[in-house]
C-alpha cells in the first residue's frame, strides 16, 4: 500500500499547457504516471502531450473522473486554482507553486476546510509513491520502492534523505514535501500521521527546518499515538540566525521552541531518533529497521 | 520587506488610522524648515527627532530625542543624521542613519493622564488566520512582557469570511480598559489598522506604543510595517519604498541576479540548490569544524554565469577560507552543473580559496570524472559526509 497517490490515481495538471506545467507533466507520464488530462482556461478542446485540456476543473473531473490534481499556476492565481480544485471535488490538490501572497493563503485554506479534500503544499516539491505515481517534481530515478516513509518541507534534502535510504538497500512507500510557506494544506503531523497508519510503511523519515510548531505538533502525536515504528528526524538550519527568512517564506525563527535546537530538544523528548548530521539519515533508517 | 517608521506611518494613515504626524528631514537644515511647518499645521511646540533605520530600540540608542527649541531641532538632527546608531537590534557597528523624521510632541498636558498600550497584527502561523495582539503594557519590550506579565497580553483572531468584527474591536478598547471618548476613539482605530494590514498585504503591523493622548484621542506613535513580499506586485506604490541603503549590498546585488543570499560571519561560503538542503549543508559545515559564511540557494538552473556569479558573491567576504558546492542533481544534470562549475572557474582566472564540490543524483559520477580531470584546485565528493570530511582538511 502507500498513502495519497498510487497506480489508480487519476491525475490533472492544472496549468498544464505552461513551461513548468508542460515539462513536468511530461516527466510525469514519462515515470507512469496516470495523468488524464489538464486545465487551462481558454485552452478547452485542445490536446496537449496527448491528452486532453479542459478549461475549468469541474468539467476535467466530469469528464474523466480525476481524483487528483497537481497546481503549475503562476503565484497571482495559484490560490484560485487550489479553491477551483476543491470546489470541483478533487480528493488530493498538490500545489507546487512557490510565492503565492500569504493573505491570498490564508483564504484558500479557510474555503477548502470544510471540503472533502487534501491539500499538499503549496512550495513543495509534491508527493511520490515509487513504482506508482509521481505528482511532482521530483526526480523519480532516487525514489526506489521500500519500506520508508518521508515527511519533508523541503525539495532537494528530500531527494538526499530518499537517496540515503536507498543506498543502505532500503526503498520508500511514499515521500511527501509538505511544502515550506507559513500556511500550508497538510502539516506535518498529519502527513506522519497518514504514514504510521499506512500498514506497509515500517518507518517515517521527519525531515524539518526552523520556523513554526509543525515538528513539535507532529513529535507529540508520535509520543501520544503508542507507535512502534521508528520515526527519523533531522532539523535543518542549526546554524541558521534568528529573524532572518532562509530561503523558504515560512524558514524564520521568530519565537520560542523554533529554532532548530528547541525542536530536536522537543523531538527527542517525545521518542523520536533525531540525528545532528544530515549526512546520517539513511544510516539512522538502517540501524533502527535492522 | 521592510518599511522605515515615516512610510509605515503613510501607509497607516491613508487607511484613516490617526497617526503622530510629522516629516522626514535628510539635513538639518531641513530639519529646522520641517519643525516650522510641522508647527504651522499642528500647533505643536516641541518636536520628537527620531532616527530612519531599519532597527527596533531606536531610543536606546541615542536615536530618538525631545527638541523643545528650534535651535535644539538643528543641533539633535545634526548629531542624529550620519550617526552609526546602535540598538539591541543592531550589529555592534550599528546602522547609519540617513534621514529623521521630525514629528509632534503628542505626551502635551491635558485632562486625563496619557497611555500607552502595544498592538501588532500577524499571521497565527498554527490556525493559519491573522490576530491582532494587544497589551496595556504599552512603550516596553513586547518579548519582556510576554515573560513576565503574560496575563497582560490579549489576542483576537479574525476570521478571513467576515474580517474584524464589531464586537472584536469593542473587546479590544474594554480589556484596554477605555470608556467614552477613548473606547470610541479605539474601537476606528482598530477597525482602521486591520483595514490597512489586509489591504496592503502585510505581513506584520507592530505598533508600539499606542497613545491615548491627554484629550483622549488614540494614535499611532511608532509603526513597524513589513510587507509580504510575495504580494508585492499588486502594490507597486509600496515596492517603491524599498530602501536599499538598510539592506546587506551583498544581499541586494544576490537579489537583482535572482539568487537568495543571505550574509552571515562564518570562513566557509556554500552555494547549495533548494533552500532545506542549504541550510542542512550550513550544519555540516558546522560540525566539520567551520562557520558558514552564508546561505546560498542557486534554485534549479546551474549553468556557468550562475555559478561564476554565485561565486563571484561569496568571494567578496575576505573571511571566506574555503567553499563547498553541494548540488543534489534531480531534473538537473549533475555533469552539466560541473561544467558550469569548470568553465566558471577558467573565466575567472584564479580563486584563492579550496573549493569542494559536492554533486549527487543524476550523471554524479561522469560530473566527478569531469572535475577530477579538469586540472584545476577543484576537489570533488560525491557522498554528503565526504564532503564534510574534505572540509574539514582544508580548514585544518
Amino acid at each position: 500500500m502507500s498513502v495519497l497517490v498510487n497506480k489508480d490515481s487519476k491525475i490533472i495538471v492544472q496549468g498544464f499547457t505552461g513551461s513548468e506545467g508542460t515539462f513536468h507533466a511530461g516527466q510525469m507520464i514519462e515515470y507512469g504516471t496516470n495523468v488524464v488530462g489538464g486545465v487551462t482556461p481558454g485552452k478547452g478542446g485542445q490536446s496537449h502531450l496527448d491528452k486532453p485540456v479542459f478549461n475549468t476543473v469541474e468539467e476535467a473531473v466530469k469528464e474523466t473522473g480525476a481524483d487528483v490534481s497537481i497546481i503549475f499556476v503562476p503565484p497571482a492565481f495559484a490560490a484560485d486554482a487550489i479553491m477551483e480544485a476543491a470546489n470541483a471535488g478533487i480528493k488530493v490538490i498538490i500545489a507546487i507553486t512557490e510565492g503565492i501572497p500569504v493573505s491570498d493563503m490564508i483564504k484558500a485554506a479557510d474555503y477548502i476546510k470544510d471540503k472533502d479534500c487534501r491539500l499538499i503544499g503549496p512550495n513543495c516539491p509534491g508527493v511520490i509513491t515509487p513504482g506508482e505515481a509521481k505528482v511532482g517534481i521530483m526526480p523519480g530515478f532516487v525514489f526506489k520502492k521500500g519500506k520508508v516513509g518521508i515527511v519533508s518541507k523541503s525539495g532537494t534534502l528530500t531527494y538526499e534523505a530518499a537517496d540515503q535510504v536507498v543506498k543502505q538497500g532500503l526503498g520508500i512507500t511514499t515521500a511527501i514535501g509538505i511544502g515550506g510557506d507559513p500556511i500550508i494544506g497538510t502539516t506535518t503531523k498529519e502527513a506522519v500521521e497518514l504514514l504510521i497508519n499506512d500498514p506497509e510503511t515500517e518507518a517515517v523519515v521527519m525531515i524539518g527546518e526552523i520556523g513554526g510548531q509543525l515538528e513539535a505538533d507532529a513529535a507529540k502525536w508520535i509520543k501520544a499515538s503508542g507507535t512502534k515504528k521508528p520515526v527519523i528526524g533531522f532539523i535543518a538550519g542549526e546554524t541558521a540566525p534568528a529573524g532572518r527568512t532562509m530561503g523558504h517564506a515560512g524558514a524564520i525563527v521568530s519565537g520560542e521552541g523554533e529554532s532548530a535546537a528547541d525542536k530536536k530538544k522537543i523531538l527527542r523528548e517525545n521518542g523520536v531518533h533525531v540525528v545532528d548530521s544530515p549526512a546520517e539519515i539513511g544510516k539512522k533508517v538502517a540501524e533502527l529497521l535492522s | 520587506m521592510n518599511l522605515h517608521e515615516y512610510q509605515g506611518k503613510e501607509i497607516l494613515s491613508s487607511f484613516g488610522v490617526r497617526i503622530q504626524r510629522g516629516k522626514v528631514a535628510t539635513t538639518p537644515a531641513e530639519a529646522v524648515e520641517a519643525a516650522k511647518k510641522l508647527t504651522e499645521e499642528t500647533g505643536t511646540g516641541w518636536h520628537v527627532i527620531k532616527a530612519q533605520v531599519h532597527a527596533g530600540g531606536r531610543g536606546k540608542g541615542g536615536g530618538v530625542k525631545l527638541a523643545k527649541n528650534l535651535q535644539e531641532v538643528e543641533e539633535i538632527a545634526g548629531q542624529i543624521i550620519g550617526m552609526n546608531l546602535v540598538t539591541p537590534q543592531t550589529s555592534a557597528e550599528g546602522k547609519k542613519v540617513h534621514q529623521v523624521l521630525v514629528a509632534e510632541d503628542v505626551y502635551y498636558p491635558g485632562d486625563s493622564e496619557p497611555e500607552e498600550y502595544y498592538m501588532s497584527v500577524l499571521l497565527n502561523r498554527g490556525t493559519g488566520k491573522n490576530m491582532i495582539m494587544y497589551s496595556t503594557e504599552g512603550g516596553m519590550d513586547i518579548e519582556e512582557v510576554a515573560e513576565k506579565t503574560p496575563h497582560l497580553i490579549f489576542t483576537e483572531e479574525i476570521d478571513p469570511a467576515t474580517g474584524l468584527l464589531g464586537f472584536q474591536a469593542r473587546r479590544i478598547a474594554f480589556n484596554l480598559g477605555l470608556s467614552g471618548t477613548a473606547f470610541k476613539e479605539m474601537t476606528k482605530f482598530v477597525a482602521a489598522l486591520y483595514k490597512a494590514y489586509s489591504a496592503s498585504d502585510s505581513s506584520l503591523f507592530e505598533i508600539n506604543p499606542v497613545l491615548k493622548t491627554s484629550d483622549d484621542k488614540i494614535m499611532a506613535v511608532d509603526a513597524k510595517v513589513s510587507l509580504d513580499d510575495n504580494a508585492l506586485y499588486r502594490h507597486k506604490d509600496y515596492a517603491a519604498m524599498r530602501d536599499k541603503r538598510e539592506e546587506n549590498p551583498v544581499e541586494v546585488e544576490a537579489k537583482e541576479v535572482g539568487l537568495n543570499y543571505v550574509d552571515l560571519d562564518g570562513n566557509v561560503g556554500c552555494m547549495v540548490n533548494g533552500a532545506g538542503l542549504a541550510m542542512a549543508t550550513m550544519d555540516l559545515i558546522k560540525q566539520a569544524g567551520g562557520e558558514p559564511a552564508n546561505f546560498l540557494d542557486v534554485g534549479g538552473t546551474a549553468d556557468a554565469e550562475r555559478v561564476e556569479t554565485a561565486f563571484n558573491l561569496i568571494l567578496k567576504d575576505p573571511n571566506v577560507k574555503a567553499i563547498l558546492v553541494n548540488i543534489f542533481g534531480g531534473i538537473v544534470r549533475c555533469d552539466r552543473v560541473a561544467q558550469g562549475i569548470v568553465d566558471a572557474y577558467k573565466n575567472m582566472g584564479t580563486i584563492n580559496v579550496p573549493i569542494i564540490v559536492r554533486l549527487q543524483g543524476t550523471n554524479a559520477d561522469i560530473a566527478k570524472e569531469l572535475i577530477d580531470n579538469s586540472g584545476l584546485d577543484v576537489q570533488s565528493a560525491i557522498q554528503f559526509q565526504e564532503a564534510a570530511d574534505k572540509v574539514q582538511q582544508v580548514l585544518a
